[in-house]
């Protein structure tokens, strides 16, 4: 018995709340994620999603509640949030590849910098990470002649060249062709079979079923509900949550 | 039938010549061209009349010269003896100097007021939003004045110097700093030097190569071999060293280099006063890197200075040259405001050699094909750099 490291949680929410001006963009939130947790976050535009996974890294501040990542309190101490960013990949809607740099330069420029590693160890862990998203050959290409889905994959690469505990995805198909949306999801489904701790906001709800050990529904900076998947979609017990998917499996 | 068919092929090949966009725009430019020529030649006519009236005669002979003026600072030795055109040298090397100067030092002064334009410290940004707001909205010769009643009023006089360090005095009648005279071992400390840089950059590159896969060395080590060459050249030579010390005479000094107040007032007043544009420039040219940009990079664990050093600054620099460039010519032309304090650049020069000589066209179309070298220069190096941090595109 005790609480050993396995069984604290990876990412722990207590009471999290946000504001911008007047308006509560995050009231009470809690949430826990287990090590190796997979959670798909959903919830109509503005319901604050991005807002609460930016809080995990810090993009964003929260005012009031407790954010740890693998116990590590989110404070306003800036070697700890640079602690923690280590530990946590994100992925964003626009991708965000440094268009300067080449795919490689892009993938080894954090493992250089922030961990120290020598060139060649982390152009041998980028190109790993570059089959692993099955694109090795773009490595010598600047982002802006890749595709979207293929920068997706880039990006996705790029963290996780950081060895992070956890990944965080924002909407990471929103911006792309249709057709591309597959090959970012088959990366990312592959990711959790390995085990990865994932955090994603996204619409796609195949993938969600697929994925998710654990569907969030948010509403207002509020979580509505919280449930695996099969109770989710079969049997949501909130009225929000219900007209919310009727909406979005209609589509 | 035949008709439109014939039509149609003329459509898409050959148009009229009247109506050829190409041939119209070469037709419009000649003309242009033999207007100006047109309007040049009517002007030099009537200059060179009213010149043969005033009995000057026209031509550069006068650069032959004696120049038989004093020139109070200068780079290359000079004497009243030498002629107009060692005078002209004097006054272009003055230029290039206060120039390459104050682009250095305004580039630094400018980073520095952009960024902390851009400071979440609020007492830093508003201090340098009254900077910037105080340096650009106020006429630079005004600027120049300023500093120089400054300096000479804020200054002791000789007698009284500052001695900020051994031998370095500081009065109104500027900076006198000791130099080393020059020594024969000092070229072999220069070929040592190299010697050095050389040994440091091989040592890199090999270390690199020998310790692959394990974490670089501190850059540091390797900076620290490039002294040492020079230095024991410096003591197998016997250490000789003489240094020229100023020293105070009754008004003044002799020895020594100085830095005069109107040269010290005219280079701080083009620095502070291009800084503060060029903050501006940086500021734009940082805000228009996206904010996902610095987000990706701080969500990777850079630090905001990694951040800003690897990730923003690279791509801002696409848009801060151009504007960049234009504020780098303005700071070189600006430095003809010299001649309301006396210091002899360029116009300055110019200016009492047309006096003395009357042949100001003459003078005038020097000094500005002069002004016009350097800023084609400076334009050139920029279009060079800015090419070279152009983003590569689909
Ligand atoms: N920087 C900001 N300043 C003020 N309000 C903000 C800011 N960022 C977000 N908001 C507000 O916070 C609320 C939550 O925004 P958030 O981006 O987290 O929503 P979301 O659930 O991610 O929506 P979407 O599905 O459209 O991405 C919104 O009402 C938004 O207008
Ligand atoms: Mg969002």
């Amino acid at each position: 018995m005790g609480s050993g490291v396995q069984d604290r949680p990876m990412i722990e929410l207590r009471h999290v709340y946000k504001w911008f001006g007047a308006q509560a963009v995050l009231s009470d939130v809690s949430l826990a994620v287990a090590r190796g947790g997979r959670v798909v976050v959903c919830g109509p535009s503005g319901a604050g999603k991005s807002t609460m996974i930016r809080c995990i890294n810090r993009l964003e501040d929260h005012q009031q509640g407790e954010i740890f990542v693998d116990g590590m309190e989110l404070t306003a101490d800036v070697k700890q949030i640079e602690a923690i960013r280590r530990e946590v990949g994100m992925v964003f809607q626009q991708f965000n590849l440094f268009p300067h740099l080449t795919v490689l330069e892009n993938l080894t420029l954090a493992p250089i910098r922030v961990r120290r590693m020598s060139r060649r160890e982390a152009e041998d862990l980028a190109m790993l990470h570059l089959e692993r998203v099955r694109i090795p050959e773009q490595a010598g290409k600047y982002p802006a002649q890749l595709s979207g889905g293929q920068q997706q994959r880039v990006a996705i690469a790029r963290a996780l060249c950081m060895k992070p505990q956890v990944m965080l995805f924002d909407e990471p198909t929103s911006a792309l062709d249709p057709e591309m949306i597959k090959e970012v999801l088959d990366v990312m489904l592959e990711l959790a079979q390995s085990g990865m701790t994932m955090i994603c906001v996204t619409h796609e709800m195949g993938f969600a079923r697929e994925m998710a050990d654990m569907l969030v529904f948010m509403d207002r900076g509020e979580v509505i509900e919280t449930a695996p998947p099969d109770l989710f979609f079969t049997a949501p017990r909130n009225e929000r949550t219900r007209l919310f998917l009727g909406q979005i499996l209609r589509r | 039938m035949a008709h439109d068919r014939s039509r149609r092929r003329r459509d898409l090949g050959r148009p009229a010549p009247w109506n050829d966009a190409r041939l119209r725009s070469l037709g419009l430019q000649a003309a242009v061209f033999i207007l100006l020529l047109a309007l040049a030649a009517y002007l030099a006519g009537n200059a060179a009349a009213n010149l043969s009236r005033q009995g000057i005669a026209t031509g550069f002979d006068f650069l032959g010269r004696e120049a038989s003026f004093a020139i109070a600072t200068t780079l290359i030795r000079y004497s009243p003896a030498d002629s107009y055109a060692r005078a002209l040298l004097v006054g272009l090397l003055n230029t290039l100097l206060v120039s390459a100067l104050g682009i250095a030092l305004a580039t630094l002064l400018g980073l520095a007021v952009g960024l902390a334009r851009l400071s979440r410290n609020w007492l830093l940004s508003r201090l340098a939003l009254v900077y910037v707001e105080l340096l650009r909205n106020t006429p630079l010769l005004l600027q120049i004045f300023l500093w120089w009643d400054l300096l000479r009023l804020a200054a002791p006089p000789p007698r009284t110097a500052w001695r900020p360090l051994p031998g370095v005095f500081v009065s109104v009648r500027g900076v006198y700093f000791p130099v080393p005279v020059y020594q024969p071992l000092y070229l072999w400390m220069g070929v040592a030097l190299a010697g050095g840089v050389a040994a440091a950059t091989g040592l890199r590159v090999w270390v690199r190569r020998a310790r692959a896969g394990r974490p670089p060395l501190p850059a540091w080590i390797g900076f620290a071999l490039v002294p040492l060459p020079p230095l024991a050249v410096f003591l197998a030579g016997g250490a000789p060293h003489l240094l020229d010390v100023p020293h105070v005479t009754r008004f003044d000094f002799s020895g020594g280099q100085s830095i005069t107040p109107e040269f010290a007032a005219l280079l701080a007043a083009l620095v502070a006063y291009t800084a503060a544009f060029i903050g501006e420039i940086v500021r734009g040219g940082i805000l228009a890197v996206s904010r996902g940009q610095s987000e990706a990079a701080a969500a990777l664990g850079l630090t905001r200075g990694q951040a800003l050093r690897l990730v923003v600054l690279p791509q801002a620099i696409r848009v801060i040259v151009p504007p960049l460039t234009s504020e780098y010519l303005n700071l070189a032309k600006n430095s003809s405001l010299a001649i309301a304090v006396g210091f002899p650049e360029l116009f300055a020069v110019t200016d009492t050699i047309a006096n003395q000589t009357g042949q100001s066209i003459e003078t005038m179309t020097l000094v500005a094909s002069a002004y016009l070298a350097i800023s084609l220069t400076i334009s050139l190096l920029m279009n060079l750099y800015n090419r070279s941090a152009a983003l590569v595109e689909r």
